[in-house]
């Protein structure tokens, strides 16, 4: 065990440095990790803010990642560099032979080196605590600038939103479902309350969450600085199709909300063909007129989505489905099917009376 | 070491036991409701050729499964039933979690009776509620009065009430029917 002392020494380093460079090459598996980051581009994602309040969550979230990558990063090195040095090898020792005289130099290093790293660690926590705390402050900062504010209200559902404009003249109050329509540069004072369980808004190209409580009102600030559609999405598990309650946010010019604004407030479009007058009535009828409301018409219920403008909606079933014929179709007759538990009772319609209810819905612009 | 495998064995059976209560839970989505063929069809006379037709007995299985009666709960509100019967406490309309069945206590008596409608003011809900919801309704109205098993009755409810919940109502023996009110003796 003894003899050669010197040069086993050296031959142990030289693998050690050979193993360590192979552990430090990036392992080929991993680069399919690397095309994660594609995902940080697009509808709703945190990463590509289109408001101030997202750019800052954004920021501190990247000025996080960067940090504790460097953080993890070093550990790492330094773990790999101790895991792979020989045992006393900075003077010569060897596992059989420890050398456990006190070095009163060696210990001041080691105890230099504690006090460092502590003193980064405590640096480190209260850079980002710091940042946390001026980034939560500066998210408010909107609330506070007094701008003529947009209200509204969003009234969460099992499992689809309720939006509604607020006006002082109820007449003038529109109201849509899973569909927000916000003008870019002017902030949006959301209220949120709940009408059964906890559920939570959340639109991360714009801003953080805000649950939704029932039978109590919170609040929450938007503003969109670039135009485009944002999908937000419930972010609080409230039941069976808490992953299909999505909602879609249309950030556009003021001239286009003014636009998309004034035909909403107008009544239902009449029926203007044979079939849709059929289906008008095929909807006054049956199970339909119980829940949805048609504004304009004798079809009064507010338990389901309002259906005055349901074919200007890009989405049906709280984003669940694109907005086609055959979809509504599907969701009409056997809505379980498809979002099995949400609160659309199946409807056993005639082919003749289906095509005419399409036929009408589909002319709800 | 017999003592702990007979220990063992008995609390493994205590637990297969719970799994007996699962079904009282059971949510189907889509399924099949009770026939209301006959129930659900109206005749304007008493006469008929031949013998009485014997009355149809149906067995509502939403009165064995907690969901659908919660579900007939939440329909209760939703389709305004407390418009009139408030929370069963009754209000323009008779209430309902009291004996007195003015039109029957059968299941399919509450059937025919939403369905149906009935004078001086229940309206006709035919074509416009669902038959399963209709039966999970007559599940839940007839909880009120304690008529289901306290396990299947709702033990709260979603909102603030001053009225102590279905499961803990205690059941009312049905009072056999005193005829239909004239519209002067309305119930009150």
């Amino acid at each position: 065990m003894k003899k050669g002392k010197g040069g086993e020494g050296k031959g142990e380093k030289e693998g050690a440095r050979a193993t360590l460079r192979s552990a430090l090459r990036p392992p080929l598996p991993l680069f399919p990790f690397a095309l994660l980051l594609s995902g940080c581009q697009g509808v709703q994602s945190a990463l590509d803010p289109a408001g101030p309040q997202a750019g800052r969550i954004g920021g501190l979230w990247w000025l996080m990642l960067y940090t504790l990558t460097a953080v993890f990063v070093l550990v790492m090195c330094v773990l790999v560099v101790a895991a792979f040095r020989p045992r006393g090898a900075y003077r010569g020792e060897t596992a059989s032979a420890p050398d456990t005289k006190p070095d009163a130099g060696r210990e001041r290093r080691m105890s230099r080196a504690v006090i460092v790293s502590v003193a980064a660690t405590v640096v480190i926590l209260f850079v980002l605590l710091v940042s946390s705390f001026l980034t939560g402050r500066s998210l408010y900062s909107i609330a506070a600038s007094g701008e003529s504010a947009l209200t509204v209200k969003v009234t969460g559902y099992q499992w689809w939103w309720k939006v509604q404009y607020d006006n002082q003249i109820a007449g003038y109050v529109v109201t849509t479902a899973n569909e927000i329509h916000i003008p870019v540069g002017r902030p949006v004072l959301f209220k949120l309350t709940s009408n059964d369980v906890i559920h939570s808004f959340w639109v991360p190209n714009l801003h953080g969450k805000t649950d939704l409580i029932p039978g109590h009102e919170t609040t929450t600030w938007i503003r969109a600085d670039r135009p485009g559609t944002y999908r937000g999405q419930c972010a609080e598990f409230c039941g069976h199709q808490h992953a299909h309650m999505a909602f879609t946010v249309v950030a556009e010019s003021p001239e286009q909300f003014k636009a998309w604004y004034d035909n909403q407030l107008k009544p239902a479009a009449q029926p203007s063909t044979p079939e849709q007058a059929r289906g008008q009535q095929v909807f006054m009828s049956s199970p339909c007129v119980m829940c949805h409301r048609i504004a304009g018409t004798d079809a009064g219920g507010a338990v389901g989505p309002d259906l005055t403008h349901v074919a200007s909606r890009p989405t049906i079933a709280a984003g669940t489905l694109e907005n086609k014929r055959g979809h509504l179709a599907g969701w009409v007759l056997d809505s379980q099917k498809i979002k099995p538990g949400n609160r659309m009772p199946p409807n056993n319609l005639e082919p003749e009376d289906l095509q005419a209810l399409l036929d009408y819905l589909q002319s709800l612009k | 070491m017999r003592l702990a495998r007979v220990v063992i064995t008995l609390t493994f059976a205590a637990f297969g036991l719970l799994l007996l209560s699962c079904e009282r839970e059971e949510r189907g989505f889509r399924v099949e409701p009770p026939s209301s063929s006959r129930i659900n069809s109206k005749t304007l006379s008493d006469l008929q050729p031949g013998a009485k037709t014997p009355a149809v007995e149906v067995k509502n299985e939403y009165e064995e499964n907690a969901y659908a009666v919660s579900e007939g709960k939440r329909l209760f509100e939703a389709y305004n039933c407390n418009g009139c019967h408030a929370q069963g406490g009754g209000g323009m309309g008779p209430p309902l979690m009291d004996a007195r069945w003015i039109y029957g206590a059968r299941p399919e008596q509450i059937f025919a009776t939403i369905v149906e409608g009935r004078p001086n003011g229940m309206p006709s809900f035919r074509g416009k509620v669902p038959d399963f919801q209709v039966w999970q309704l007559a599940a839940y109205v007839r909880s009120m009065s304690g008529q289901l098993s306290k396990d299947v009755s709702p033990g709260r409810p979603d909102n603030m009430s001053a009225k102590t919940p279905e499961a803990s109502t205690e059941k009312m023996e049905p009072k056999p029917s005193a005829g239909v009110p004239k519209s002067a003796e309305m119930p009150k």
